[in-house]
């Protein structure tokens, strides 16, 4: 791990960013119109807004971020500069650490933008600190860029990335809990969900929000959330192959 | 006579089914400019490509600097340009070479310099994606020349450019030769031939002859690079 060229390279992409005012915006807009809409959509039922608005504090930033990342990485490798760039002593996990470091500082823009608008207008509440749903809301979107980075090395074409989105994330969306209780779900579908990150997401952003203290499983969902993150990323730097034919 | 920098020993790459180059075996010189010319998909890139240690290879040993081509101690030691250019259009000049500057190492008083070589002065703050196609391969060009590695491998670093540049940075080349360092300079265009010191034709993955430009011609019987090339594929055939 070299801190500086990973220094560098987030730099480099939050520039390219900054050049790119519109995407910014709808990164850190589209989470905030989704959750308004949910709160409309419940608007007679607040009990479910107040249940299902928490979870989807992480879940619209993790997505997001999920296919913003994805995009770009494959964009850097059909431009010719990830060839470039692979002929250069950067390692291959400080490029992909650079781009997670870009990205979850949109993170935490987008991640306090949302949470701003849902405690402050939306009236979404919460028995835990609002500061936890903060931080897990960006640890997601942080988990959204690293699982992003790690899928668009499978991806020849942007027609291919954008479908890793319905095809890794709606499943993991449907199996999270927020629709349905696990436990009422068939028992192999329950197992498929334990290994899947959203559902720790889900888990986590729901103990906050009931107030429960930071030990035990909220402990393990977070642990799990950030691991997935970090491994990601290697696997990511792993799969990315320096000779191609 | 100089020791080789670049060591290639029966280099076998096949790509999508095709045997692109067939076992090809050479050794370029160290601190001269090498010319590598042929046409269009005779495997000049594909070449290139495995002497920076990016191209899958089915065989045979590629060795720069005494080191296996792509070891991570020589990434610092090769620079590499693509033939389209590798740099972000959504920089400007100024911020894509600062970027390669920390990647690679270089000073950043690296960057004013480069950016004057490559006869981009006064672009620093414009965006790659405002320039024209020549300038961006200039952008692309500089990033190489920032941490001053020891071997160059251009992939047609001239072409499209307007010819007083071209001259120019045949200059730079030259200089850069006299100072050690090891280039190997791609084109499909024969007339820039006479600007190396060296030169390797090639056609369809096989070398047709490897010389001083002079030599070349001597060799051919021939008057230019041209009818040298036509000539030794006329050899070739009647002989195979």
């Amino acid at each position: 791990m070299n801190v500086r060229m990973t220094v560098a390279t987030g730099v480099r992409v939050l520039t390219q960013l900054r050049h790119d005012l519109r995407t910014v915006g709808l990164l850190v807009l589209v989470p905030v119109l989704l959750e308004a809409l949910v709160k409309w959509v419940y608007s007679d039922q607040d009990r479910v807004f107040q249940r299902v608005g928490v979870p989807l504090l992480g879940i619209f930033p993790l997505t997001s971020m999920f296919l913003v990342t994805s995009i770009t990485m494959l964009r850097e490798r059909t431009s010719g500069t990830l060839e470039r760039l692979l002929t250069t002593p950067i390692a291959k996990f400080d490029l992909l650490a650079g781009y997670g470091l870009a990205f979850g500082t949109v993170a935490i823009l987008q991640g306090i933008v949302v949470s701003i608008v849902s405690f402050g207008f939306l009236g979404l509440e919460v028995e835990g600190p609002i500061a936890g749903v903060v931080a897990l809301a960006v640890l997601n979107a942080i988990l959204g860029t690293a699982l992003g980075l790690l899928v668009s090395a499978f991806a020849r074409s942007e027609f291919q990335a954008v479908q890793f989105m319905p095809a890794f994330l709606l499943p993991q969306f449907l199996l999270s809990g927020l629709l349905a209780p696990r436990e009422q779900m068939a028992g192999a579908l329950e197992a498929l969900s334990n290994v899947l990150p959203m559902t720790y997401a889900y888990d986590a952003l729901t103990r906050v929000a009931a107030g429960d203290g930071f030990g035990g499983r909220l402990a393990l969902d977070t642990a799990v959330l950030a691991g997935t993150t970090v491994l990601s990323l290697a696997l990511g730097a792993a799969t990315l192959r320096r000779r191609t034919p | 006579m100089t020791s080789p920098a670049i060591e290639i020993d029966s280099l076998r790459v096949v790509r999508g089914g095709k045997e692109v180059l067939p076992g090809l075996s050479i050794g370029i010189q160290a601190g001269r400019i090498t010319g590598l010319l042929g046409p269009s998909g005779c495997g000049k890139t594909t070449l290139m490509r495995a002497i920076v240690g990016v191209q899958i290879v089915a065989g045979g040993r590629v060795t720069v600097l005494g080191l296996p081509a792509g070891t991570r101690a020589l990434r610092s030691r090769v620079g590499y340009v693509t033939q389209a250019p590798a740099v972000y259009d959504d920089l400007t000049v100024g911020a894509n070479l600062r970027y390669f500057a920390k990647i690679l190492g270089a000073a950043s008083e690296r960057v004013a310099a480069v950016v004057e070589t490559v006869g981009l002065t006064g672009y620093g703050d414009k965006l790659v994606s405002q320039l024209s196609g020549g300038q961006r391969a200039r952008v692309s060009l500089a990033t190489a020349l920032l941490n001053e590695p020891e071997v160059l491998v251009l992939d047609e670093p001239t072409v499209g450019l307007d010819p007083v540049l071209r001259q120019e940075l045949w200059t730079t080349f030259h200089e850069l030769a006299d100072r050690g360092t090891t280039l190997l300079i791609s084109s499909h265009v024969m007339d820039e031939a006479e600007r190396c010191d060296e030169l390797i034709l090639m056609r369809e993955g096989l070398i047709l002859a490897h010389a001083s430009p002079a030599d070349v011609l001597l060799q051919a019987n021939a008057s230019t690079v041209e009818e040298a090339f036509l000539n030794l594929v006329g050899t070739k055939e009647r002989a195979g």
